[in-house]
């Protein structure tokens, strides 16, 4: 079901957190809130569920609007961060709780839970508590537990910060399949950039209460709209340089560069060049010094100080014999760099 | 008991130091069953007449021993009864929900718990007196429950401190009342700190003295403690051994108590539940 958010505006006392936000996630997408901490992303994502009241704005699921329909009243599963499941009762039972609630006879909803345990795989595991499971199971009995009312949308609120690597990198393709195969509208909020592009088919990256930019995670990644975005999405991440821009590109440590085609500003300038950019496979053109070498076995991070000043990262496949202290003269892939103007607009 | 090497000397230092505890506590138990020799400390033949308080009355003027154990337990469940009920509900208030003046309730709590309640006893007897309760059960009940209060909701917010707020968000997403919430999810998980209270309220009000004493003073109000206080208090005859027995028989509960919930009890100091 498609969830329209126009004019969201969120107070706390007096400190405004969100103002005027326009947010529309498809019916079937899977929708990433991402941004830093305290960008407003989760104030979001409560307000959407009904636990935070909005101070402005209207909020629709489909056409219906449920801007002052109480947490209960909107049909809305939430994973939380810490899963928030209720320790007394077995799996089955959380699961079944909001069935439950529903006043649903027994034996249905005892055949939707185990609807819902086969969907997230965990059929053996019904009769235990959630001190009994492992944090990948937890994450799986609270996404049953989530889906089983049927929701119009789900939330996920930063649901693999808890999760230790292996299991994140499992999870994180498990919840993209459930809301797949189920072909559920979901909110994933997050601050891991990676999870975002991921698992989402959009993002709407937040700052400061504000949605920045809201595209595919493709075109985020190509295409940022700031150096804001540019130096959020990437991991490695971006080297930004300041430059001037008349007939060519002049960094500020004297060393010139070709001016990328389109690019019409001219002044002062930040570049932007992602480190799979910036390498010997490039050609020539940027001088400077090897300082730093961060083996990470199939690749390796490389930093490289230029002569005169300013850090750029490059990242290459390992097996080059690269050490610190080492000249390079390396170039950077046409077509590539990312300018920025001083206000950090994408120009 | 098996101590380990290296704490020898601190068994050993607690040993001297609990010693004269236990001879009382021995003597307690001896003198009770058995009739004293005067000076000395070596107990005479066993005697079970100490005990006869339970079969007869000691004296015309006294109510029998199983109306004042009735009295006793009566004052005292129904007081643990009241505070645990008032602090739960209390303790969720504080916990949880955004009221007015908050905080200033929060250090009242504080400053009535610390609060020496005998400096009350004279403001207490006056609205007793004032509301037709004076020397009845249910207006010491009210006022030991009042007092105990203070620590209960303390002890219960503590509780429900440590109770996720994700909990309660989940229960309402899920579609339950706050109400059902409270109940069926957060309650829950307050159990340990329920039943810790329950018992400490109960065992302070079987051993409460000075609120009875002052305040329910008649025979038909007596509870166990203003019963052995009269029994001493009675200089015609200073029966000792009958003391010790009585003493024995209002210890009892309290020892089967302590052992039956030891770990219940112990809840109260670990500060709540684990996950």
């Amino acid at each position: 079901m498609e969830l329209r958010l126009e004019n969201f505006t969120k107070r706390f006392g007096d400190v405004t957190v969100i103002e005027n936000m326009d947010l529309t996630v498809n019916s079937g997408e899977m929708m990433a809130l991402l941004g830093p901490s305290g960008c407003g992303k989760s104030t979001t994502l409560f307000a959407i569920c009904g636990i935070h009241k909005m101070n402005g704005g209207a909020l629709y699921f489909g056409d219906r609007d449920v801007t002052t329909v109480s947490a209960q009243g909107r049909s809305v599963g939430v994973v939380f961060q810490n899963y928030a499941l209720y320790p007394h009762m077995t799996a089955e039972q959380n699961i079944g709780f909001p069935l439950k609630v529903q006043r649903m006879p027994k034996a249905e909803i005892r055949r939707e839970v185990e609807r819902l345990a086969d969907l997230v795989q965990i059929g053996n595991l019904l009769d235990r508590r959630p001190a009994e499971l492992s944090g990948g199971q937890q994450q799986r009995v609270a996404l049953a537990r989530a889906m089983i009312r049927k929701p119009d949308v789900l939330l996920l609120d930063e649901p693999l910060a808890n999760l230790d690597a292996k299991l994140r990198l499992e999870m994180r393709s498990e919840i993209r399949r459930i809301q797949r195969e189920t072909g559920i509208t979901a909110i994933l909020v997050t601050h891991d950039q990676v999870e975002a592009m991921s698992m989402c088919d959009r993002i709407a990256l937040m700052r400061d209460g504000k949605i920045v930019q809201l595209d595919t995670p493709e075109q985020m990644y190509r295409n940022p709209q700031s150096q804001f975005v540019a130096g959020f999405l990437g991991n490695p991440p971006i080297s930004f340089l300041p430059a001037r821009a008349d007939a060519s590109l002049t960094l500020a440590n004297g060393q010139t560069i070709e001016r990328p085609p389109g690019l019409e500003a001219m002044g002062d300038v930040v570049l932007g060049i992602r480190p799979e950019h910036f390498g010997p496979q490039h050609g020539t053109g940027l001088k400077g010094k090897v300082v730093f070498v961060e083996p990470q076995g199939r690749e390796e991070l490389v930093d490289v100080r230029l002569d005169g000043g300013g850090d750029i990262r490059s990242i290459l496949p390992a097996g080059d014999p690269i050490r610190p202290g080492e000249t390079v003269d390396w170039g950077i892939a046409p077509g590539t760099i990312l300018a920025f103007g001083p206000n950090g607009d994408r120009l | 008991m098996t101590a380990h090497p290296r704490i020898w000397h601190l068994v050993l230092i607690l040993s001297i130091f609990s010693t004269p505890l236990v001879i009382m506590y021995v003597y307690q138990v001896i003198d009770s069953i058995a009739s004293p020799d005067p000076g000395s400390l070596i107990p005479g033949e066993i005697d079970l007449s100490n005990w006869r308080f339970l079969w007869e009355r000691i004296d015309m003027g006294r109510p029998s021993i199983w109306m004042v154990t009735f009295n006793t337990f009566i004052f005292a469940s129904t007081t643990a009864f009241l505070v645990t009920l008032l602090s739960t509900t209390a303790g969720y208030a504080l916990s949880r929900l955004d009221m007015p003046g908050r905080p200033y309730f929060l250090g009242g709590l504080i400053i009535l718990h610390a609060f020496p309640t005998i400096t009350l006893i004279i403001a207490i007897f006056i609205i007793l007196q004032f509301l037709g309760l004076f020397d009845t059960l249910l207006g010491i009940i009210l006022v030991k429950a009042a007092l105990e209060l203070p620590f209960g909701v303390w002890i219960m917010k503590g509780f429900y401190d440590t109770v996720p707020w994700e909990i309660e968000m989940a229960g309402v997403q899920d579609g339950a009342s706050r109400f059902r919430v409270w109940w069926e999810l957060v309650l829950p998980q307050v159990k340990p700190g329920l039943a810790a209270l329950l018992i400490i309220s109960f065992l302070s009000g079987w051993s409460e003295f000075v609120l009875p004493l002052v305040l329910a003073p008649g025979s038909s109000t007596q509870v166990l403690s203003t019963y052995m206080n009269a029994v001493i208090q009675d200089d015609a005859s200073a029966d000792f051994g009958l003391f010790k027995a009585i003493g024995m028989f209002y210890s009892i509960p309290v020892i089967v108590i302590y052992l039956v919930f030891q770990k219940q009890l112990m809840n109260i100091y670990g500060g709540g539940t684990k996950g």
